[in-house]
């Protein structure tokens, strides 16, 4: 058992430490035996026009996804928690689809939609569609934030003289702050690495994924796709650290056990 | 003068009927306790009171202000909750000074009017202590402050001693009834703790299924309750069938008494401790039955006796003080027991 589980993560993640191996690899073949150590393909990043702008753009899109699903993942998870309405549990159900929905699929149909309404496309339209599947996630984790929160806190607060307004930037706010913080880190990761939906969705700014799939077409820009490909890596792992390093401090703030969760 | 005035109200959840036209008035500066069991409507009215539900029908007044169109922060009603409700995020301090915000004290006088609470509460120094570095009691005491330090009209307490152990909590009841008498506000307490409402309060209203059965003060409550189900509820009660023939009242088990007949009456009833059992030696005195313990619970200094009578189906539970020399009875001995007619109350069901 033990050895099947070895061999299971060696198959998933080992495609991943080749990545900074050839990264590294002074030769423009992606080929064994490595020919030295280079850092050259890191310093040609910058000088790439078409390269910078798409990560402009990928930062632009992810950065708006973010704040656009943590926000709306507020108003569905607080309105989750709090409020009894008819119909909620198909609504929340709907809203958790895209986690289980193929992103082919919502990508295609968002396409055809768009198209059908006259709309031109661009990255807004890969906004709308990102902040469709990082919804769920920002859900999930706020959802989480707002149950920990005991409902007599918020009532204190009135009772102590405070406004419904009030007390969401005095008592709410500070208590799911944590979450909401990897709610956006997180929403923002999922974005930023995001193909599909941006492939189909992009028309002439291309994101940085969609970017680093045009070059693979091209043989000698494969090491720094690497490069690319490794910074990206790092970024993403680093982000979901954090993410989830708040979320726990957060609960432990409130008192609760940090059981559970994203990693 | 009346501090809180209630005439009709209703409220539904559903279909059920969560307080049904709840006419009451509330004294300024009393000590004013809801009891009843869970689910009476305790918690709704004191929540009604504070602005957290809607009345459907009726009015709410205090202080001989309207409050239908005044929600919960512009009511002069300050509330202690079950759960304490201390802010996770703020020292006790800040907990304390929440309420304090829109005040017009400036930050020195705000920060003394702090301490003195936190003093009057006996948790002086304890201002920079983290709200999830306290215990129970001292999470309540906190609570109590930061309602108090905004001097509000009525302080409403939601069960608030239920979360505490024994001994904290009959020192917390001492501790508040002595608190209401130096501050003077109107404290109305929600409680299912009968022992509770009885040690604290200077009026008492029980409710049932949304209703309120009895308001008196704690010794009329205990002494003449208005029905059988209060006087279950409050405290331990003998209940025994009436016959009625020819203007005269026979208890089961007791015998005739000399009351005056009521036709309505089906029921009499007598508490524990205004009965005694007689012990070898000792004479008659008042009336007399005889019987024979079925059961006992000794408490240490009392010892609660379960007494079989003839004509009667249940038990009854006579107290009796475990006085020097006074010997523990045994099951199955046969007893004297003394009791006066003027201890009875009669009951309609």
């Amino acid at each position: 058992m033990r050895a099947y589980t070895w061999a299971y993560l060696i198959f998933l993640y080992a495609p991943i430490v080749l990545l900074p191996l050839f990264a590294f690899n002074d030769s423009t073949t992606i080929a064994f035996p490595l020919q030295g150590f280079t850092t050259k393909w890191f310093v040609q990043l910058p000088t790439i026009p078409a390269l910078t702008s798409s990560v402009w753009t990928s930062v632009k899109i992810a950065s708006i996804t973010a704040v656009l699903s943590t926000i709306l993942g507020v108003c569905a998870a607080r309105a989750a928690v709090r409020y009894r309405f008819i119909g909620k549990r198909p609504i929340m159900g709907l809203i958790m689809l895209p986690l289980v929905l193929p992103e082919i699929i919502v990508a295609v149909s968002l396409l055809v939609v768009f198209l059908q309404l006259g709309l031109s496309i661009g990255s807004w339209s890969v906004i709308a569609g990102h902040t469709l599947i990082c919804m769920p996630f920002a859900i999930s984790i706020l959802n989480s934030s707002f149950q920990n929160i005991d409902p007599a806190l918020e009532e204190a607060s009135l009772d102590l003289g405070e406004t419904r307004v009030s007390t969401f930037y005095r008592v709410t706010l500070p208590l799911i702050w944590p979450g909401l913080i990897a709610s956006l880190l997180i929403s923002f990761t999922i974005s930023l690495d995001e193909f599909i939906i941006a492939f189909f969705l992009s028309s002439t700014e291309p994101t940085l994924p969609v970017y680093l799939w045009s070059q693979l077409r091209f043989p000698t820009k494969l090491p720094v796709v690497m490069a690319l490909g490794t910074l990206l890596v790092c970024l993403s792992i680093l982000l979901l650290a954090l993410a989830e390093t708040l979320r726990r401090r957060g609960l432990r703030k409130a008192g609760q056990s940090t059981e559970g969760g994203f990693l | 003068m009346t501090m809180i005035s209630l005439s009709g109200v209703n409220k539904h959840y559903d279909s059920y009927h969560a307080l049904r036209n709840i006419d009451l008035d509330i004294e300024a500066g009393e000590f004013f306790s809801l009891l009843g069991p869970s689910g009476c409507g305790k918690t709704t009215l004191l929540r009604t009171i504070a602005g957290f539900e809607d009345i459907e029908s009726g009015t709410l007044k205090i202080a001989g202000a309207d409050m239908a169109e005044v929600p919960p922060n512009r009511r002069p009603t300050n509330m202690v909750f079950q759960s304490y409700a201390i802010f996770p995020h703020l020292n006790v301090a800040q907990n304390v000074a929440f309420g304090l915000r829109k005040s017009d004290l400036s930050k020195s006088e705000q920060t003394r009017v702090v301490g003195e609470a936190l003093e009057m509460v006996g948790l002086d120094g304890f201002g920079a202590r983290a709200a999830n570095a306290l215990s129970g009691g001292q999470r309540q005491r906190v609570a109590l402050a930061r309602a108090l330090v905004l001097k509000p009209k009525v302080l409403l307490l939601d069960e608030p001693l239920s979360a505490l152990d024994k001994k904290l909590r009959e020192q917390m009841q001492l501790e508040l009834r002595r608190l209401q008498r130096q501050v003077g506000i109107t404290f109305i307490l929600v409680t299912h703790d009968q022992e509770e409402a009885l040690i604290m309060s200077d009026r008492i209203a029980v409710m049932f299924e949304g209703q309120i059965a009895q308001l008196a003060d704690p010794q009329t409550l205990y002494r003449a309750p208005a029905s059988r189900k209060v006087g279950e509820f409050i405290g331990t009660m003998n209940v025994m069938p009436v016959a009625q023939n020819a203007g005269n009242l026979t208890i089961a088990g007791l015998g005739q008494v000399s009351d005056p007949a009521r036709d309505t009456v089906s029921h009499a009833g007598i508490r524990p401790e205004t009965m005694s059992i007689l012990f070898p030696g000792e004479p008659d005195r008042d009336r007399v039955a005889a019987a024979k313990i079925v059961d006992r619970a000794y408490y240490g200094d009392m010892t609660y006796y379960e007494v079989g009578l003839d004509g009667l189906d249940n038990t009854l539970t006579i107290s009796m003080k475990n006085l020097m020399g006074r010997e523990i009875l045994e099951i199955g001995t046969p007893v004297r027991i003394s009791w006066r007619e003027d201890a009875l109350v009669f009951f309609d069901q």
